[in-house]
């Protein structure tokens, strides 16, 4: 070929394609490194001096956890208030509130949860988004759980619904039987507790926040 | 499918693996339906084989019998690219009876232990409960084992025949496809740090390492069925490499919105996988112009245009159909940061898997398998029978059928869950007792049937096309 071009010449493609390659996986490494540090989880003596994470340690059991608009980031985010009593304490110290979560992580996963449920918006749609789980306003004062339960917090509710829930059905499709001890039901309550106090950007949107727009309110 | 047509040992070696692969594909199918079934009948099967588990299963046996097929089409190509017989394959054999014999286990423990304790007894020998890659941590290891092996025998063979573009290519893309593996074999209590890693494995597999294989696997199958030249499509080759990671791997930032990790991900996300269109278009226009060009060509010399296993390039064009839609434009739809914060998991992302998975890995793998099918049976030209075009039928109306259904639901979820009601457990529940949620999903179960029936076409044509006196030997 007399007029051969770069364009159709197979190296300079192949070249490219390593050197495309090789630019993407450094900057993603890169970014991993920055990220890595971003979501660490926090300890208990952040907590205590107020300094945000945007994963908390494990202690924010004991603490209150609202969902707020944030007008400076345009969106919610989850606010550590003051001390809030969880299965009636508000001491758990870092060894013990670290076991609870280790145990409720490892219960969310040896139950299957995110192949009906969704965490962090990821998983299966067959039963609703757990992110911010511990922030439903049904599981709260008003709402219908805790009655429906005969419990009169909102953590002991939870506990006794993951234990039994096929007695306690909220719509045709209900939750089956998992064998759930009343251990693992505090470690997956404390789990849940723990995961809405990350930093989602604001995922949900509008969490527990409308009620009734449904019926044209 | 033992035959005497097949003289290389490789070859013989992956219609093994298509065969194992076809069986899983119809207990993924099954699976599916059960699933589907469930969410018209919460009752049926009921704490028997509860959503949960059909749906790991249904999923599962879809990256199984993806891999094995995979596998399978390696060691299909291998001879033809490298010109030499496969280096290692004893190994290889004994590799395919480890692999098939660790998933038969891991499904019997799906199925009849389901859940255990919460603790690493259950992640080492039950579940690992992270979806798609639930398989237990003993069969992790082992699926790392075959998968070096497999590797081994595709670089050994590499370096020691005929190193084609292709087969450059798919070594290096197979040694990451199986790196990234481990990248997901590791516990933490952290949940954000789990599911960052998790996409790792999740994404980095199917929308760029897959993505890269099947390009080859085009590029393979336009040489093997319509003569194309070997240097103008290892050219797009290279190009659609470029394109594949330069958009895929920054792209993975889409997965990053919402899961703990910090704001400049919606940047990096949006931006990249907005990309992500874009070599799936190429490899689109690429099929269709080598064909158009191929055709143009042998006109132009007075011969006939001649397409050498018909059925098997049905499935390869209907792969740049379906890449192009189901992992281009049905991803873009909610790949924005303002669009993915409403329909971030819902029946979007389901209407998207359906049509993605099928459209740019089930129909090529598909393909493959009527490559086999063919030289299995020492056939020269393979032409269509009324299965096998009642099988592409099928299953490509009842999988468009189910994306359509799953998306016409989606919005009724996203509609009314999360921008009406703030995606709670109630507002959940509502949207998904709407009239368009609900009707949706009675007609993916009737479009799951339909893609079974086409299951059903498409293994009897397997069994008996080969037999058929249509066809030029």
């Amino acid at each position: 070929m007399a007029n051969r071009s770069v364009w159709s010449d197979n190296r300079f493609w192949q070249r490219s394609a390593a050197w495309v390659t090789g630019v993407a996986s450094i900057l993603l490494i890169w970014l991993t490194f920055d990220t890595s540090a971003q979501i660490s989880m926090g300890n208990d003596e952040d907590l205590q001096k107020g300094v945000t994470k945007r994963i908390p340690g494990p202690t924010v059991i004991n603490y209150k956890i609202t969902y707020e608009m944030d007008a400076k980031r345009g969106h919610e985010v989850p606010v550590i208030g003051e001390k809030e009593k969880f299965f009636g304490r508000d001491d758990y110290s870092e060894e013990e509130a670290g076991a609870l979560l280790h145990l409720g992580k490892l219960g969310s996963q040896a139950k299957n949860c995110m192949d009906c449920h969704t965490l962090l918006g990821n998983g299966a749609y067959y039963a609703p988004d757990l992110t911010k789980a511990w922030l439903d306003p049904a599981w709260g004062p008003e709402g219908s759980m805790q009655a429906m339960t005969g419990k009169n917090t909102k953590e002991e509710a939870m506990a006794e619904f993951l234990q039994h829930p096929s007695q306690y059905p909220t719509h045709a499709r209900m939750m089956p039987n998992l064998g759930i001890t009343a251990e693992e039901a505090k470690g997956l309550v404390t789990f849940l507790k723990h995961m809405s106090s990350i930093d989602t950007n604001g995922f949900p949107r509008n969490f527990g926040k409308i009620q009734g727009a449904i019926h044209g309110k | 499918m033992a035959s005497n047509h097949l003289t290389s040992e490789s070859k013989q070696l992956a219609t093994w693996y298509f065969t194992f692969a076809a069986i899983i594909f119809g207990a993924q199918l099954l699976f599916g339906l059960v699933a589907a079934i469930q969410y018209v009948m919460p009752g049926f099967l009921f704490e028997i084989i509860d959503f949960s588990i059909a749906r790991i299963l249904h999923i599962n046996a879809l990256v199984v019998w993806m891999v094995f097929a995979m596998f399978g089409a390696v060691y299909w190509l291998l001879p033809d690219e490298t010109g030499i017989e496969t280096v290692g394959i004893k190994i290889g054999k004994l590799l395919f009876w480890i692999f098939a014999a660790a998933i038969v286990v891991v499904v019997l423990v799906y199925l009849l232990v389901q859940v255990g304790p919460a603790d690493a007894t259950t992640i080492w020998f039950i579940t690992e409960g992270r979806e798609y890659i639930e398989a237990p941590r003993w069969a992790d290891w082992g699926i790392v084992v075959v998968a070096l092996g497999f590797v081994a025998n595709l670089f050994l063979t590499g370096i020691k025949g005929k190193q084609t573009g292709i087969i450059t290519v798919l070594m290096a893309d197979m040694i990451a496809f199986a790196g990234l593996y481990l990248a997901g074999m590791f516990f933490t209590d952290n949940i954000a740090v789990d599911q960052f890693w998790w996409w790792w494995v999740i994404h980095l597999w199917v929308e760029a390492t897959w993505e890269v294989y099947v390009g080859a696997l085009a590029a393979y199958g336009l040489i093997t069925m319509i003569g194309a030249s070997r240097k103008t499509v290892e050219m797009w080759l290279w190009i659609e490499v470029a394109m594949l990671f330069g958009s895929g791997i920054l792209g993975l930032g889409h997965h990053y919105f919402w899961i703990g990790t910090p704001e400049y991900w919606w940047e990096i996300g949006a931006l990249f996988s907005a990309l992500e269109p874009l070599p799936l278009v190429a490899m689109f226009v690429h099929v269709l112009y080598d064909w158009g060009k191929e055709c143009g060509v042998e006109k132009g010399r007075g011969e006939v245009h001649q397409i050498r296993n018909k059925p098997a390039f049905a499935w390869f064009v209907m792969n740049a159909f379906g890449n192009f839609l189901g992992a281009g434009v049905w991803g873009f739809f909610h790949t924005l940061p303002q669009i993915n914060l409403y329909t971030h998991g819902s029946q979007w992302t389901s209407s998207h898997g359906h049509l993605a998975f099928f459209g740019a890995y089930a129909t090529i793998l598909i393909g493959m398998m009527y490559l086999a099918v063919q030289g299995t049976n020492g056939i020269k030209l393979m032409k269509n029978t009324l299965s096998s075009i009642l099988a592409i039928t099928f299953i490509t109306a009842g999988v468009v059928g189910m994306t359509v259904a799953l998306l016409i639901a989606g919005f009724g979820q996203v509609l009314i869950s999360r921008a009406q009601m703030g995606a709670t457990w109630a507002a959940y529940f509502d949207g998904q007792s709407g009239m368009w949620f609900s009707q949706a999903m009675d007609w993916r179960l009737i479009m799951g049937a339909v893609t079974f029936i086409g299951f059903v076409f498409l293994i009897k044509d397997f069994l008996t096309t080969g037999k058929d006196a249509r066809h030029e030997r």
